[in-house]
C-alpha cells in the first residue's frame, strides 16, 4: 500500500545533500550565455531613442536585443496579447524589460545592462486604484456584477446596517529560487527549453510563436521550481522567449535568471484589492444582504486578472450563506507590475471582504464573532461520509484538448447549466453547496482548541493589561475546487512498464514543492501493487505529456492522479488480461498487491508477470487522459456550477499585540483542514502548516510599498519581509478531517494547495479581536496588519 | 590577489583572483558546487549558507557576501560536505528528511548548514540560529522539529575537528591588500585615502552585488586581529573595530542584556557573525543598531590615521546624513566603553522581528541616584538623518523626579528633538508616536507592567 502513507517528499535526500538541481544548477554546454534585461526607469512614457552603444562594448556582451531584433511574435502574454517581451514605443510600468544584453556571463550581462542611455518622454502614471477609477482605466468594458436575490431592497428594511471599505494588500511570492530558463539550440532549428515553471505548455507555446516555429519544434522540461506558489504559471515566458530568441540568433546555449530585485521589479504579484461593503443584518448577526465592491489592481497587462478577479467574486461567500447578495467587480489597469496569479487566485482577497464583515457585524453588535460566522453557515450536508479510503472504479471519460491559459477566452455562454437539486442552498453564483462540512468541522474544532474558555481568559487577561492585550479569533475556510476555465480541467499522463517491472511514470504536473510528484507516484506504486521505489519520477516533458494545464488551482494531484491512474490500468488490465488467458481464468481474478501478482491459488512476481506480457508481446506503455466531470458555468452571468467540489477548513489564532508600538505576535494556532481521504498527511499537513504562515504574512508583514513615480521600494527581503522562523506560531496544533470526499477524486482525496493559504485570515481577525480589547469604537484595521497598521487601528479603537 | 584554504576537507590554492568574487559565485561558477543556492544576493535570505570555521570556532556565514579574500586560511563547509567520507548523512539531513522540513527544497542546503553549524556549537535556540534562513513552502514548523531532533546528539567527527591550511601566505597588490595589523593598515591606507576597507562584507558586499561598483583599493581586514576583540580596563571596555556583532552580543550578554537581546535582532546569526561594530558605526548608516547602542552608553570613538590617533564621543563622529567626522585615510581603531550600572534599555521596531531593519532603534540609559533621574543619555536611530541623542528629551528629564510625568515631559519634548522622514518601513508619524511610547515602554517595564509581546506565551 502506498496511498494514504505519510512518506517524505520523493526528492527530500536531494535536497537535504545539495543535489536536487534546478535550472540554474544544470551543467551547461561550452560556451552558453547569459542573459539581462535592461528596465525602464519610468512608469509611463513614449521612447524616443536607447542608446545600446555603451552596452554593446561592455565586457563580455556578445548581443543586445531591442523588439526591433525580435525576429517574429513579440508576445509574452499568456491571455491577450498586450505583453511584449520587449518594450516598443512606449512603456508602461517602472521595471519593464526594454532590451537584452547577451553576455559571456551573468555577471557581465548584468554590468552592461546599466550602461544603456534611455530617452523617454514621460507621461503621467496611472498607479493607484482611485487613479485607474478617475482615468476609467480598465480591463473589460465595465464592472462585472454577480447578483442573488434583492440585495437593495433587503439593505434598505434592514433594522441593521453597516458600511465599510478594506484594503488588502498584494504580496510578493518569494519563491526561493527566482526565475530561470535555459535555452539549448538543436538541429533544424527546434529548441529545447529548461524553465522554472507552473507551465510548460504555456512556455512552449510562447517559445515557438516567437522562433517562428510549430509547438512541436520546441521541447520544455521542468524537472522541479524552488517555490511557485503562481508566481510561475505566466511570469516565467519572458525569460525562456529571451533565452529561446536569443539561442536561435547566436546559436549558442543561452541562460537567464534573474537576480532576486530584477525578479521583485520585474515580475507580477498578488492583486491588491480594495472592497467595499454594505451589509444588512439582524440583531443576531445574520447576515440579511451583503453589497460588495471589489476594486482590483491589475497593473499594466491582462495577464490572469479577469479570472482572478472572478474567483474573487466566487468567494465573497466563503462559507456563509448569503440570500441577497451583489458583487461588483471593477478590473482596473495601471502602470505597475503586472498583477498574477498567487496561491488562491483572487479567492484570498474575496474571503477577506466578507471576513471583515463578520468581524465588523460582530463588534457592532457586541457578539462573539465566531458565534456570527456560525450564525451565517451554510448548513452542512446530509450524513456525513465513513472515514477511511474509497475505492473509485468510475469508467474514465475520454476527451480532446484546447487552448492552455487560464487567460483563454473563456467558453461561450450555455443555457443548458447544471441544475441546481430543489430545496438546496445556492452560492451567489447558483451553484449548490452540497458537500458542506463547515458546522461540524467547527464544532470540533471550537472543541479541540478550547475556544470558550480560552476566550474567556483572553478577556481577563486583557482586563489586568494595560499595555498588552491578546485576541483571539476563529475563521473558516470554504474553497471551490476546479480551474474556472473550465476547459483546463483536463490531465495526461505517461506510463511505461520495463521488462524488469521497474516504472516509468510522467504527467502533465508540475513539482513545486508541493509533493505532487510523491503523491502521483504514490497512486502509480497502489495501482500495480508495487512499493513506491519501483516508480521512477520524472521530469515534466511537453514531448511526454502534451497540452497540459498550468500546475495551479489547487487541481495537480486531483487531475495528474487521475490520469495516472488511467495509464496504469489501462497497462494493468493488459497484464491481467494476458494472464487470464495464459491461466485460462478471468482477468478479473487477477489481483495486484504486495508486489505480487496472484491469479486464483497462484502467486507471481511483478516483475515475472511483466516479463511475460513482454514475451507474448503485450504493450507495457499507455498514455492515461482524465477530465473533471459534471462542471459548467457563465463566467459573465456568474450562474452554473464552476467547482467540482468544494474544500473546508477552519482555524482559531490567538495574537498579543503592543497597544505602545503595534508590535504583535502569533501564541497559539490550531487548524483542522479537510483534505478528503488524504493521500499523503504528511504532505497534506506540509501544504497546511505552510499554507498559514504564509497567509498570515499576507496579512501581517508583508507590504509592498510604491512610491508616487511607481517605483516598487520593497524589492528584496531587506524590504519586504516574509515569515521568519520565529514568525511561526509557538503552539502549532494541525490536525485532518478524516473524510472521504463525497466527489468521485482520485481516492477521494481532496486539493490541499490553496485552501490553507487562507487559515491565515483567523491570525489578522484575531488582531481585530485584540484592537477590540483597546476601547470601544471600531477599530477597522486594515491589511496587511504591520504594527504601524495595528497601532493606528489602536488609536481609532480608542477613539 | 593568492589566497588558500580548505573546501570540505581539501585544500585550495588560488592565484589572481578577482577579489570582489563572492564564495558563492566562485563554488557555482568555478566549482560547479551548485548546492549551496543564490536567493537574494544580499545576505537576507540564507541559501547561500556555508560553514566557515577557524581557530575561533565555526560561524555559519553567508557566501553570496562572502569575498574570497575573506577566507584565506579558513576552511569551508559547504553541503556538499555535510556528509561523512564514508557517505553517512549528516545527523541534520536526516532529521530534515525524517520530520519532513524540505517542500521545494531550495533553501534546504542553507538550513542544514545553519542546523549543523548549531549543532556542533551547541546552540538550541532555533528561533535565533535559523532567523537568517526563510522558507517559503513549510512554515518552518517541521524544520524546527528536526533542529530539535537532533539536539545533544554527537556532532560527526570529520566536522569536530578544524583542520586549517596553515602556514600559507596571502600574496597581495598594491591596490589589494590583506594587512596583517592595524599598523600596516595605517601604513597603506594613508597612502590610498580612497580605498575601500573591508570588514566584515555585509554592507559593501551589496556594493558589489547589488550596486555593481568597482570599489578601486581594497583593504581586507580580517587578518588585523589587533583589530578584533574586547578588552577590559578598572575603568572601560575596550572594543576592537573588527569585533563582530555577535562577539559584542556574547561578550556584553552579562553587563547590558537588554543591548545584547536587542543585537540577537540585528540581521541574523550569519550576518553577525560577519558584521563588525567598527563597519557598522564606519558606514554612518542613520539605522544602524550598533550606533544608538554604543552612544547610549556613552561610547568614545578611536580614530587613527597613519600614526596620528584622536579620540571622539561617539555621537560627534555622525555629522550629518552620508557625512562622518573622518578623514580620508582615517580609520576607526576601537571604541571604549565607560564600566556603569547596567539602566541601558534597548528597543527595536521593525515589520518583522527578526533580521529586519529598524524603522526605529531606541536605546535608553536612564540611570538613578534615589529616585532622581542622573544624566540620561537617550539614543536614537531611524528618527533623523544619523543616529542621534535626543538632547531635548534628555534635559526634560535630568535630575527630575522618577514617575510617568517626567516620562511624559519627555515624550513631548522628543517632538522637538526629530522630524523623522517617511520611507517604506515606517511614516514619520508613526515614528514619532512610537519614539515617544518606547520612553512610556521604559517606565512601564520598569514599573514591573509586561510591556514585551516576546515574553507572553499561550
Amino acid at each position: 500500500m502506498s496511498v494514504a502513507k505519510p512518506l517524505p517528499h520523493d526528492a527530500a535526500k536531494l535536497h537535504v545533500s545539495g543535489a536536487a538541481r534546478y535550472v540554474d544548477d544544470l551543467p551547461t554546454p561550452a560556451g552558453t550565455l547569459h542573459l539581462a534585461f535592461g528596465l525602464s526607469p519610468l512608469a509611463a512614457g513614449t521612447i524616443d531613442a536607447v542608446d545600446l552603444d555603451e552596452v554593446r562594448r561592455a565586457p563580455g556582451v556578445v548581443a543586445v536585443l531591442t523588439a526591433d531584433d525580435l525576429p517574429h511574435a513579440n508576445d509574452v502574454s499568456p491571455s491577450n496579447h498586450d505583453e511584449p517581451l520587449l518594450a516598443k514605443g512606449s512603456v508602461h510600468y517602472l521595471g519593464q524589460p526594454i532590451f537584452a544584453v547577451v553576455a559571456t556571463s551573468h555577471h557581465a550581462a548584468r554590468h552592461a545592462a546599466r550602461r544603456a542611455r534611455m530617452d523617454i518622454t514621460p507621461a503621467t502614471p496611472i498607479l493607484t486604484i482611485d487613479d485607474a477609477l478617475a482615468a476609467d482605466s480598465r480591463f473589460e468594458d465595465g464592472p462585472r456584477i454577480y447578483v442573488k436575490g434583492d440585495p437593495d431592497t433587503a439593505i434598505d428594511r434592514a433594522e441593521h446596517h453597516l458600511s465599510g471599505r478594506i484594503h488588502i494588500g498584494g504580496q510578493e511570492h518569494f519563491y526561493l529560487e527566482g526565475h530561470a530558463a535555459l535555452a539549448l539550440p538543436q538541429e533544424g532549428g527546434d529548441m529545447i527549453v529548461h524553465a522554472s515553471t507552473q507551465h510548460p505548455t504555456e512556455i512552449q507555446h510562447k517559445v515557438a510563436e516567437a522562433l517562428g516555429v510549430a509547438m512541436h519544434a520546441v521541447r520544455v522540461e521542468t524537472r522541479r521550481m524552488g517555490g511557485g506558489f503562481g508566481g510561475k504559471e505566466s511570469q516565467g515566458n519572458a525569460l525562456a522567449v529571451a533565452c529561446a530568441v536569443a539561442a536561435r540568433l547566436t546559436g549558442r546555449a543561452c541562460k537567464m535568471r534573474y537576480d532576486r530585485d530584477d525578479d521583485m521589479i520585474v515580475t507580477g504579484k498578488r492583486h491588491d484589492f480594495r472592497i467595499d461593503y454594505d451589509v444588512a443584518f439582524d440583531r443576531h448577526g445574520r447576515l440579511l444582504a451583503v453589497d460588495f465592491t471589489h476594486y482590483v489592481r491589475c497593473g499594466w497587462a491582462m495577464d490572469l486578472s479577469l479570472p482572478v478577479a472572478d474567483r474573487a467574486m466566487l468567494h465573497a461567500d466563503n462559507a456563509y450563506h448569503l440570500t441577497d447578495v451583489r458583487i461588483t467587480s471593477h478590473r482596473l489597469r495601471t502602470n505597475t507590475q503586472s498583477a498574477t496569479a498567487f496561491r488562491g487566485f483572487g479567492g484570498p482577497q474575496g474571503i477577506v471582504g466578507i471576513e471583515r464583515v463578520m468581524d465588523h457585524v460582530a463588534r457592532h453588535l457586541g457578539l462573539d464573532a465566531a458565534d456570527v460566522r456560525r450564525a451565517n453557515y451554510y448548513a452542512d450536508n446530509a450524513a456525513p461520509l465513513p472515514a477511511g479510503k474509497a475505492h473509485d472504479n468510475r469508467p474514465i471519460p475520454q476527451t480532446d484538448n484546447d487552448l492552455a491559459s487560464r487567460g483563454a477566452a473563456p467558453e461561450p455562454s450555455s443555457d443548458t447549466l447544471p441544475p441546481v437539486p430543489h430545496g438546496a442552498q445556492t452560492t451567489p453564483y447558483h451553484q449548490a453547496v452540497q458537500d458542506c462540512i463547515i458546522n461540524a468541522l467547527t464544532d470540533r474544532l471550537l472543541r479541540t482548541s478550547d475556544y470558550s474558555a480560552r476566550r474567556k481568559a483572553v478577556a481577563a487577561w486583557n482586563a489586568d493589561q494595560p499595555i498588552l492585550k491578546r485576541g483571539i479569533a476563529m475563521t473558516p475556510v470554504k474553497f471551490g475546487i476546479s480551474f474556472t476555465l473550465t476547459h483546463l480541467n483536463q490531465a495526461g499522463a505517461l506510463v511505461h512498464v520495463y521488462q524488469d517491472g521497474s516504472i516509468h511514470l510522467n504527467h502533465g504536473g508540475t513539482e513545486m514543492g508541493q509533493g505532487l510528484f510523491l503523491k502521483v507516484a504514490q497512486v502509480a506504486a497502489e495501482r500495480f501493487g508495487v512499493p513506491l521505489e519501483a516508480v521512477k519520477i520524472t521530469a515534466t516533458d511537453t514531448a511526454k505529456v502534451p497540452n497540459t494545464s498550468a500546475t495551479a488551482a489547487s487541481s495537480g494531484t486531483d487531475l495528474n492522479g487521475m490520469a495516472v491512474r488511467a495509464a496504469c490500468d489501462t497497462i494493468r488490465d493488459r497484464i491481467a488480461e494476458h494472464l487470464a488467458q495464459q491461466h485460462q481464468t478471468t482477468p478479473d481474478a487477477i489481483t495486484f498487491a504486495d508486489s505480487k501478482v496472484r491469479i486464483g491459488s497462484e502467486q507471481i512476481s511483478f516483475a515475472q508477470a511483466v516479463a511475460s506480457a513482454y514475451e507474448n508481446r503485450v504493450s507495457l506503455s499507455a498514455t492515461g487522459f482524465y477530465k473533471t466531470p459534471d462542471i459548467e458555468w457563465d463566467r459573465i452571468k456568474g450562474r452554473g456550477r464552476p467547482f467540482f467540489y468544494f474544500a473546508y477548513g477552519a482555524a482559531v489564532t490567538e495574537v498579543v499585540i503592543d497597544t505602545l508600538t503595534g508590535e504583535n505576535r502569533i501564541l497559539r494556532t490550531d487548524i483542522l483542514h479537510d483534505a478528503g481521504a488524504s493521500l499523503n498527511p504528511a504532505i497534506d499537513i506540509g501544504q497546511i502548516e505552510g499554507g498559514y504562515v504564509q497567509g498570515a504574512g499576507w496579512l501581517t508583514t508583508e507590504e509592498l510599498v510604491w512610491d508616487d513615480k511607481g517605483g516598487l521600494k520593497t524589492h528584496a527581503p531587506s524590504t519586504y519581509k516574509i515569515p521568519a522562523c520565529s514568525d511561526r506560531p509557538d503552539v502549532f496544533n494541525v490536525a485532518l478531517w478524516d473524510q472521504v470526499n463525497p466527489a468521485q477524486t482520485i481516492y477521494r482525496s481532496k486539493a490541499v494547495g490553496e485552501p490553507p493559504l487562507m487559515l491565515g485570515i483567523s491570525a489578522w481577525s484575531a488582531l481585530a479581536d485584540a484592537v477590540a480589547a483597546c476601547g470601544p469604537a471600531w477599530g477597522d484595521l486594515q491589511t496587511p496588519a504591520t504594527p504601524e497598521a495595528v497601532l493606528a487601528a489602536v488609536g481609532r479603537a480608542r477613539g | 590577489m593568492d589566497i588558500s584554504f580548505l573546501l570540505n576537507g581539501d585544500a585550495v590554492s588560488l592565484t589572481d583572483i578577482r577579489p570582489t568574487m563572492t564564495l558563492l559565485d566562485w563554488l557555482r561558477e568555478e566549482r560547479q558546487l551548485t548546492g549551496t543556492k543564490e536567493g537574494c544576493n544580499e545576505g537576507d535570505c540564507g541559501a547561500c549558507t556555508v560553514m566557515v570555521s577557524d581557530e575561533s570556532g565555526h560561524r555559519a556565514l553567508n557566501g553570496c557576501i562572502l569575498f574570497l579574500p575573506q577566507i584565506h586560511g579558513k576552511h569551508v563547509t559547504t553541503v556538499e560536505g555535510l556528509a561523512a567520507p564514508d557517505g553517512t548523512p549528516h545527523p541534520a539531513q536526516t532529521a530534515m528528511i525524517d520530520h519532513h522540513g524540505s517542500q521545494c527544497g531550495f533553501c534546504t542546503p542553507g538550513f542544514v548548514i545553519s542546523m549543523a553549524t548549531a549543532h556542533l556549537n551547541g546552540a538550541t535556540d532555533h528561533d535565533v540560529t535559523l532567523a537568517g534562513n526563510l522558507c517559503r513552502c513549510t512554515g518552518y514548523a517541521p524544520i524546527v522539529r528536526a533542529a530539535e531532533a537532533i539536539e545533544g546528539t554527537g556532532a560527526p567527527a570529520h566536522l569536530r575537528t578544524i583542520v586549517l591550511a596553515d602556514g600559507v601566505a596571502v600574496a597581495q597588490s598594491s591596490d589589494c591588500v590583506a594587512p596583517a595589523s592595524a599598523d600596516d593598515l595605517a601604513g597603506w591606507y594613508a597612502k590610498h585615502p580612497n580605498a575601500t576597507l573591508i570588514a566584515g562584507a555585509t554592507d559593501v558586499g551589496l556594493w558589489v552585488t547589488k550596486q555593481l561598483r568597482d570599489l578601486g583599493p581594497i583593504a581586507f581586514l580580517n587578518r588585523c586581529a589587533d583589530l578584533r576583540g574586547i578588552s577590559e580596563t578598572p575603568d572601560d571596555w575596550r572594543i576592537g573595530a573588527m569585533t563582530t556583532i555577535a562577539e559584542l552580543e556574547r561578550y556584553f550578554d552579562p553587563h547590558f542584556p537588554s543591548l545584547s537581546a536587542m543585537l540577537r535582532r540585528y540581521g541574523a546569526v550569519q550576518v553577525r557573525e560577519a558584521a563588525t561594530i567598527g563597519g557598522n558605526i564606519a558606514n554612518g548608516s542613520p539605522i544602524g543598531d550598533g550606533s544608538p547602542a554604543m552612544i547610549a552608553l556613552g561610547a568614545t570613538l578611536h580614530l587613527r590615521h597613519g600614526d596620528m590617533r584622536r579620540q571622539i564621543p561617539l555621537e560627534d563622529f555622525f555629522i550629518d546624513y552620508g557625512k562622518q567626522d573622518r578623514a580620508p585615510g582615517e580609520f576607526i581603531e576601537a571604541l571604549t566603553v565607560p564600566k556603569q550600572a547596567d539602566t541601558l534599555r534597548c528597543y527595536k521596531l521593525s515589520k518583522r522581528f527578526d533580521q529586519d531593519i529598524s524603522a526605529v532603534c531606541a536605546c535608553l540609559n536612564i540611570p538613578r541616584d534615589g529616585d532622581t533621574i542622573r544624566a540620561p543619555r537617550l539614543a536614537f536611530g531611524g528618527m533623523a538623518g544619523t543616529p542621534k541623542r535626543a538632547a531635548r528629551a534628555e534635559a526634560a528629564i535630568a535630575n527630575q523626579a522618577y514617575s510617568e510625568a517626567t516620562f511624559r515631559k519627555a515624550m513631548t519634548a522628543l517632538a522637538d528633538d526629530f522630524q523623522p522622514l517617511s520611507d517604506m518601513r515606517a511614516s514619520a508619524s508613526y515614528r514619532m508616536q512610537t519614539a515617544q511610547n518606547l520612553l512610556l515602554r521604559f517606565f512601564h517595564a520598569e514599573e514591573g507592567t509586561a510591556t514585551d509581546v516576546k515574553a507572553v506565551r499561550a
